[in-house]
């Protein structure tokens, strides 16, 4: 079974509590500008959006890390060791979404490692719009739903 | 800790920006954001300054809890002498922007004297700046967000301005962050106008500490918990948002409707949350699209809504077919109930150009509402009015009218005064529905009896949010109360004054007090601090707070005769709804409520009150 981050931005209502959670894990106080999941405010669509890494398989940052920093844990999870990142941020280039970054205050990069299996963002989040879940069963309840919905339109 | 220990002091007239540390002994005595910066004003300034001249200070000032993980600990407050109301303001906002003054290295801003020509402050990470304004001075709100974050490039940018109403001294002006969060009343837009300061930026990537981190996640995860079980915060509000209350304070007969002169409003569940949730006629769609958070809310009552693209309002103007800040309960009771408009769609654009322009809503509102019925009466004419056919009920005699205060044009120059000093005008005082110069909120005193003495003595006029007794006397909490008896109502004022002081002060938004009390209040604060603080100090700083706001009205030239309401609640007896035949008995009230403050019967606090709260 691998874990996941699953987020559901029509469940988000833009509080931030995430980013709080995050950055105290890892910063050791509250500062969203630190948060390695950031939510984004659509607000002319009413949208809140919660977005970090995605953790892909065959990871970008991974493959351009020239000093081999970046490793895959046993979830599948890519992790940054400051003691060898050199803070070149050529992983902050590969990235095609833009979600490890370099930290200026201590030269080295950021990006989410779920907390190592416990998610600080997750259990923060007020309304389930994180959650963090088996991978696999990720799509499970989207597609009970539809299934649902695919049946009544059927049946009508 | 809970601070960066860091004051930042713009001095317009000279054009500069200096550091100082933040006055932890004040910290001590009066927590944070309003108590604190009304101390730092009452020191400051001499109460008699005119409000809107370079001798009055405007503050922007957090809380210890600001730009922490307790929820709702996003708050700012603005602190000046109202120009609404010449007495001390304090108003309270939501949104990202008073976590981002934390961010950026600083507890309070303090802007005093008066720039020669419109500028605009630039934080970021504790670097300040004046910088030349008059490319956005004319423009709206909305637009000035986004002139300051294109001109900086730096999209993470929150920020405060004033509309064209504070730059038009529109005595009711707010101050809006983030697009339509607003520091609202009192006129705290026409100070910010008055001293040709258009808008304060801020980004900051620091952050924000607290003394026991261990006791400080516990205390506040409590409370979270609390408010998630909670029927109102965890249920009510994020589903229904304020406006949960529309067709409650109607049924209670408590909903002013027609500037006070009935209690209950027709079309009430027209203008309701039920109503903003459904399916509209026109496009199928419902007014409401989704409900916001502030910074760090778990309540998320802010309302996000849509007009419909074919009202009359918006059909030719498809800048304003997105989404943007919805109607709160307030804002649709004087845009709707005090005005007699049922329009939903009408009173959701009212709103948009209230947030754009930066009017207050219930000011607004209610003074449209006191224009209406002198309208109605033939006090004034069309030939006053411009051709404005100001009839109650009439959504286009609402749409043109906002449409017009902000830019203080025709008739809506006379509607920027306000009820009270336009009621003056026209010789018809009786008609203003204000205390100290500010309009009532959505709650009628013949309904709900200690909402009476809550207007008459709240220190920045009339205020709902400065010892909420609906909570008791209507909702049940903490514990029910009759609202059609003054019994008790004294003490309930007082104890809710009190407590409310302190709430205010720390950073929190007052409506987690639908679930919570002091108990659940009192440990977040005590771990972010590093004194000791429990429900007995937040107590007895809250009474410290309003009496030191009581000393600055008095000291302004306030008296005894100043508490009291319009004529129309105290003789007038409410004519429908359960509250049939009352009136509101402040008569009763008040001379108790003197005695329980420790004021002597002219409401002057006696030096053994001011000595026992070390004033």
């Amino acid at each position: 079974m691998q874990m996941a981050l699953v987020i559901d931005p029509g469940k988000c209502t833009g509080c931030k509590q995430c980013e709080l959670a995050c950055s105290y894990v890892k910063e050791g106080e509250f500062n969203p500008a630190k948060s390695r999941i950031r939510v984004f405010d659509f607000h002319q669509d009413a949208r809140f959006v919660p977005y970090t890494c995605t953790q892909c398989a065959e990871a970008w940052c991974q493959q351009a890390c020239p000093v081999n920093a970046i490793t895959t844990n046993d979830s599948g999870v890519k992790v940054v060791h400051d003691s060898l990142c050199v803070g070149c941020k050529v992983c902050t280039i590969a990235c095609p979404f833009g979600t490890i970054n370099y930290n200026a205050s201590t030269g080295k990069v950021i990006k989410c490692d779920e907390c190592g299996g416990e998610p600080a963002c997750a259990e923060a989040c007020p309304t389930d719009a994180i959650v963090y879940m088996d991978v696999e069963q990720a799509g499970f309840d989207k597609m009970r739903q539809w299934a649902a919905q695919t049946d009544a339109g059927a049946r009508a | 800790m809970g601070w960066t220990g860091k004051v930042l002091r713009v001095d317009l007239t000279n054009g500069t920006c200096s550091d100082e540390d933040l006055n932890m002994e004040w910290a001590d005595q009066y927590l944070g954001q309003r108590g604190l910066a009304s101390k730092y004003l009452a020191e400051e300034i001499n109460p008699k300054v005119d409000p809107l001249s370079a001798d009055n200070k405007l503050i922007f000032v957090t809380g210890p809890l600001t730009g922490t993980c307790a929820s709702t600990g996003g708050r700012y407050s603005v602190v000046t002498k109202g120009a609404l109301t010449g007495a001390i303001a304090c108003s309270n906002s939501g949104g990202y922007l008073g976590a981002e003054l934390k961010f950026a290295g600083y507890d309070m801003i303090i802007f005093e004297g008066r720039a020669k020509k419109p500028v605009y402050l630039y934080l970021i990470d504790g670097k300040a700046e004046l910088l030349d304004a008059s490319e956005i001075w004319g423009t709206s709100v909305w637009d000035t967000d986004a002139w300051l974050k294109s001109r900086h490039q730096e999209p993470q940018m929150h920020v405060a301005a004033i509309g064209i109403a504070g730059e038009n001294q529109v005595l009711y002006a707010c101050i809006v962050n983030d697009l339509h969060r607003a520091a609202g009343r009192s006129g705290v837009g026409a100070v910010m106008g008055s001293k040709n300061l258009k808008a304060v930026a801020v980004r900051g990537t620091g952050g924000v500490k607290v003394d026991d981190f261990k006791a400080f996640l516990k205390a506040t995860n409590d409370g979270k918990k609390v408010l998630a079980e909670n029927a109102v915060t965890g249920e009510g509000l994020p589903t229904y948002g304020t406006q949960v209350l529309m067709n409650v304070i109607h049924e209670a007969g408590a909903l002013p409707t027609h500037n006070s002169k009935d209690v209950q409003f027709d079309g009430a569940r027209d203008i309701s949350a039920e109503a903003m949730a459904e399916p509209r006629g026109k496009d199928g769609k419902p007014n409401l699209l989704a409900n916001q958070a502030c910074f760090g809310c778990t309540i998320a009552c802010g309302r996000i809504s849509k007009i419909d693209e074919e009202h009359y309002t918006v059909v030719n103007k498809p800048e304003y077919w997105h989404a943007s800040g919805g109607l709160e309960y307030e804002a649709a009771w004087a845009l709707g109930a005090a005005t007699g408009v049922n329009d939903l769609e009408a009173l959701t654009y009212a709103n948009f150009i209230c947030n754009e322009q930066g009017l207050d809503p219930i000011s607004f509102g209610a003074t449209l509402g006191a224009a209406m019925e002198l309208y109605e009466e033939g006090i004034i004419t069309d030939k006053d009015t411009g051709g404005l056919k100001l009839k109650f009920g009439s959504a286009k005699a609402l749409t043109k009218s906002a449409e017009l205060v902000g830019k203080a044009e025709g008739f809506g120059k006379v509607l920027g005064l306000g009820s009270k000093k336009m009621c003056d005008k026209y010789g018809k005082p009786e008609l203003s529905m204000t205390v100290k110069g500010q309009e009532f909120p959505a709650y009628d005193p013949r309904g709900v009896q200690g909402m009476g003495l809550t207007y008459a003595t709240s220190n920045r006029g009339a205020c709902h949010l400065r010892s909420y007794t609906v909570s008791s006397e209507i909702l049940g909490i903490p514990e029910k109360t009759d609202p059609h008896t003054s019994d008790g109502k004294a003490g309930l004022v007082k104890a809710f004054q009190d407590a409310t002081s302190a709430v205010d002060s720390t950073g929190l938004c007052v409506f987690t007090t639908f679930a919570w009390t002091l108990e659940d209040i009192a440990p977040q604060v005590d771990a972010a601090l590093s004194g000791k603080w429990d429900v007995d100090r937040l107590l007895e700083t809250g009474e410290r707070i309003w009496n030191l706001e009581r000393q600055f009205n008095l000291k302004a030239g306030f008296t005894k005769k100043d508490d009291t309401l319009p004529k129309r609640l105290l003789k007038d007896a409410a004519k429908t709804g359960p509250a049939k035949g009352k009136v509101n008995d402040l008569g009763k009230m008040l001379p108790e409520y003197y005695q329980l403050r420790g004021w002597t019967k002219d409401g002057v606090p006696t030096n053994e009150t001011l000595s026992r709260l070390a004033l």
